[in-house]
């Protein structure tokens, strides 16, 4: 097993969050998303308590080799705060349910941040100079006496202390009765959707008062509702398709070109049944809980509560591929039905090349997949076992039988620790996992095997 | 919740006995398979099914997709707890059942029935969201949310709509469903386990030992305190 992983020393987040018990917000700084940009420069995280905290790839220098391409806190920034809806006598969360960066298009980074009913548009800048030698105005900015005035002399630009400056530039309102689950940024760069549970939404990046709806599966009888919306995402290329998924476990892929309400998918993605596997649980654990594109665009990959698998976008009528996350579960669902831990959602992603895919699961461990040599791993995101620059070394969980000596059994798996948020670097070995409220990143510097 | 060390041996115990109901639910992966009488392991899960349907609906903003899943779920329980006789496909509206008919069978009508009443007063928050009406005086900007009272936030704001939860179909509802589950702290120390209900079977008819009191508890249980105290000002 050959397998480094290096932790990064804890960041500031974490420092941040120890302090903060005494207010009572320690639940405010639980992650609730996390997403690198399209570089891989930045790195966006949002919490509970609606704040926004964005980490910057410290750039490798010679001089200090230990800290190569390492991430410090580059911006925080309160992004929702809590509402009251009055008309329906409701609170409106403040926490950010996902993040997605725009792609860049000059010097200025934006991303759109979204809790359950509102979703904003940032635009991070910086400044690093400023102006001096004004010949009206002395240093302070008061205006100078004219007659101490003799001759003219052209303003400098002088290097000042980086200030990274937020400002909200657009605030989609008002376009969602249900919970937002998701939001995804178009290929084409102008246009955008979200989806809650019963609709999706088309927003163009500029209009704030008007969206497109363009799926609406909300039944005539909400008697007769079986079944809601829990992810989509835009195809990475094709700015015409997108996918959504079901808590039945289906796929569907539309094609917005073809009609402008988009409730006839023009594909179905769906795996029948495992009859020796049914139980009552089935249609709760088949839930898809993430639905992501592969790089490439031409695979798709979902979580449900015990599996990842990969499907192919021209096969409907099965995944290629399906792993197993933690399949000793499958004999506790009693138990996580009733204190709900079979509800919880899961995130998946992929890592740059396509080649591995990694999720969450319980007692702070997270699993990868490699899918060419069909190996995973199984490895934990915590302070104990973790230190800066150590190798994380991989877990087992045992189930029965015989029991290696560091081997976790699955009674004494701690279920308040679950990794739900992680997310790959679009090009390098870089993983960013949420655990709770403590981020870890971790970097591959060498190349390895997974066992 | 599971945590770190702690084993939960009836629990174990107790997850089995809801999968050896039929064939059809078996796991094959366990060892023992007909441990409990069906229907009484099926009760307590279905027991358990309710319980989550109804603390799902009292939040002010229910949770769509575990509300939508625990529905579907209660649905394939009542399936397998009585699969001689059919689902009615259609909800009929709530009536109070005749001691003489299934248990099960009025159960799963008026379930469905105040089921489908509750989800179309969710959709009528969205109407009213959509076109902005004077409210009747239900809902002061000022009552506080959250987990403080249980209660049935917005809905409450229908009046009327919501009546149809204070009529028969409710209490229909109760008469048939063992309230024993209510009783009892449900994630208590294994101390007592969920006690199976007396006789949710199919066949069996009889009058359930709910008395007044207990049905008393049970409504403000649901409804909430509202009609005995106003709940105070907003707080988070």
């Amino acid at each position: 097993m050959t397998s480094r992983l290096h932790i990064r020393t804890p960041s500031l987040r974490e420092v941040e969050s120890q302090g903060e018990g005494h207010t009572g917000s320690a639940t405010a700084d639980i992650i609730s998303t996390v997403e690198f940009n399209h570089t891989g420069e930045l790195l966006a995280t949002g919490d509970k308590g609606g704040r926004v905290v964005i980490f910057q790839r410290e750039p490798e220098s010679k001089n200090a080799p230990h800290s190569q391409g390492e991430y410090d806190v580059y911006s925080t920034f309160q992004s929702h705060e809590p509402e009251f809806d009055y008309l329906k006598s409701l609170e409106i969360e403040e926490k950010i349910n996902k993040i997605k960066w725009l792609p860049q298009q000059n010097a200025a980074h934006s991303l759109l941040s979204t809790n359950d009913k509102t979703i904003k548009l940032w635009k991070i800048t910086e400044r690093d100079k400023r102006p001096e030698g004004y010949n009206l105005k002395d240093e302070e900015g008061k205006l100078k006496d004219l007659s101490t005035v003799t001759s003219l002399q052209v303003p400098v630009l002088k290097p000042m202390d980086l200030m990274v400056e937020v400002s909200p530039r657009r605030i989609f309102a008002n376009g969602h009765t249900y919970h937002i689950n998701s939001i995804s940024v178009n290929s084409d760069c102008e246009t955008y959707m979200s989806a809650d549970d019963l609709r999706i939404n088309l927003w163009h990046l500029a209009i704030t008062d008007r969206s497109f709806n363009i799926v609406d599966i909300k039944p005539a009888n909400m008697e007769d509702l079986t079944e809601v919306i829990t992810a989509s995402e835009f195809h990475p290329h094709h700015c015409n398709l997108f996918v959504y998924s079901s808590s039945k476990g289906s796929l569907r892929l539309c094609d917005m070109r073809a009609a402008a309400l988009c409730d006839k998918h023009s594909k179905l993605f769906e795996e029948p049944e495992d009859p020796s596997n049914r139980s009552f649980f089935s249609e709760i654990i088949s839930s898809v809980s993430d639905v992501k594109f592969s790089h490439s665009g031409r695979y798709m990959l979902t979580r449900d509560y015990l599996t990842v698998k990969v499907w192919d976008l021209n096969m409907e009528a099965r995944p290629i591929e399906t792993y197993q996350v933690h399949d000793y579960l499958r004999s506790k669902l009693c138990s996580l039905y009733e204190n709900d831990c079979i509800f919880d959602k899961f995130e998946c992603a992929w890592n740059g090349s396509d080649s591995v895919i990694m999720t969450g699961a319980y007692n702070n461990f997270f699993r990868m997949f490699d899918r060419n040599t069909k190996r995973d791993v199984t490895l934990e995101a915590s302070r104990e076992s973790s230190k800066p620059r150590a190798v994380l070394k991989p877990r087992r969980v045992c189930v029965g039988g015989k029991r290696r000596r560091d081997d976790i059994s699955v009674d004494s798996l701690d279920f308040t620790k679950k990794i739900l948020h992680t997310a790959w670097h679009p090009a390098e070995n870089i993983i960013a996992i949420a655990a709770t409220n403590n981020l870890y990143i971790f970097q591959d510097k060498v190349n390895s095997d997974m066992h | 919740m599971l945590s770190k060390g702690l084993k939960r041996k009836r629990e174990e115990e107790e997850e089995k006995e809801p999968l050896a109901v039929d064939a059809w639910w078996l796991d094959p992966g366990h060892a023992s398979v007909a441990q409990a009488p069906p229907a009484v392991a099926s009760s307590s899960l279905f027991d358990l099914s309710v319980l989550k349907l109804h603390h799902s609906l009292q939040q002010s903003e229910p949770d769509l997709r575990h509300l939508v899943l625990v529905v579907n779920t209660l649905r394939r329980i009542q399936a397998s707890m009585a699969p001689a006789a059919a689902l009615p496909p259609v909800p009929s509206p709530p009536a109070a059942p005749s001691v003489a008919d299934n248990l099960l069978a009025s159960s799963d009508a008026a379930l469905s029935a105040s089921m489908a009443s509750l989800l179309e007063d969710l959709s009528h928050i969205e109407g009213l969201s959509q076109a902005p009406q004077p409210l009747a005086d239900e809902g002061p900007p000022g009552r506080s949310i959250g987990g403080a009272a249980p209660s049935l936030g917005a809905l409450d704001l229908l009046g009327p709509a919501t009546g149809c939860l204070l009529d028969d179909g409710l209490e229909g509802l109760f008469e048939d469903i063992d309230t024993s589950m209510y009783d009892n702290e449900l994630w208590a120390p294994a101390s007592e386990g969920l006690k199976p209900g007396p006789e949710d079977g199919p066949g069996k008819v009889e009058a359930p030992e709910l008395d007044e009191a207990e049905l008393d508890y049970l409504m403000d249980v649901l409804v909430g305190t509202q009609a005995l105290e106003r709940p105070p000002g907003p707080g988070r």
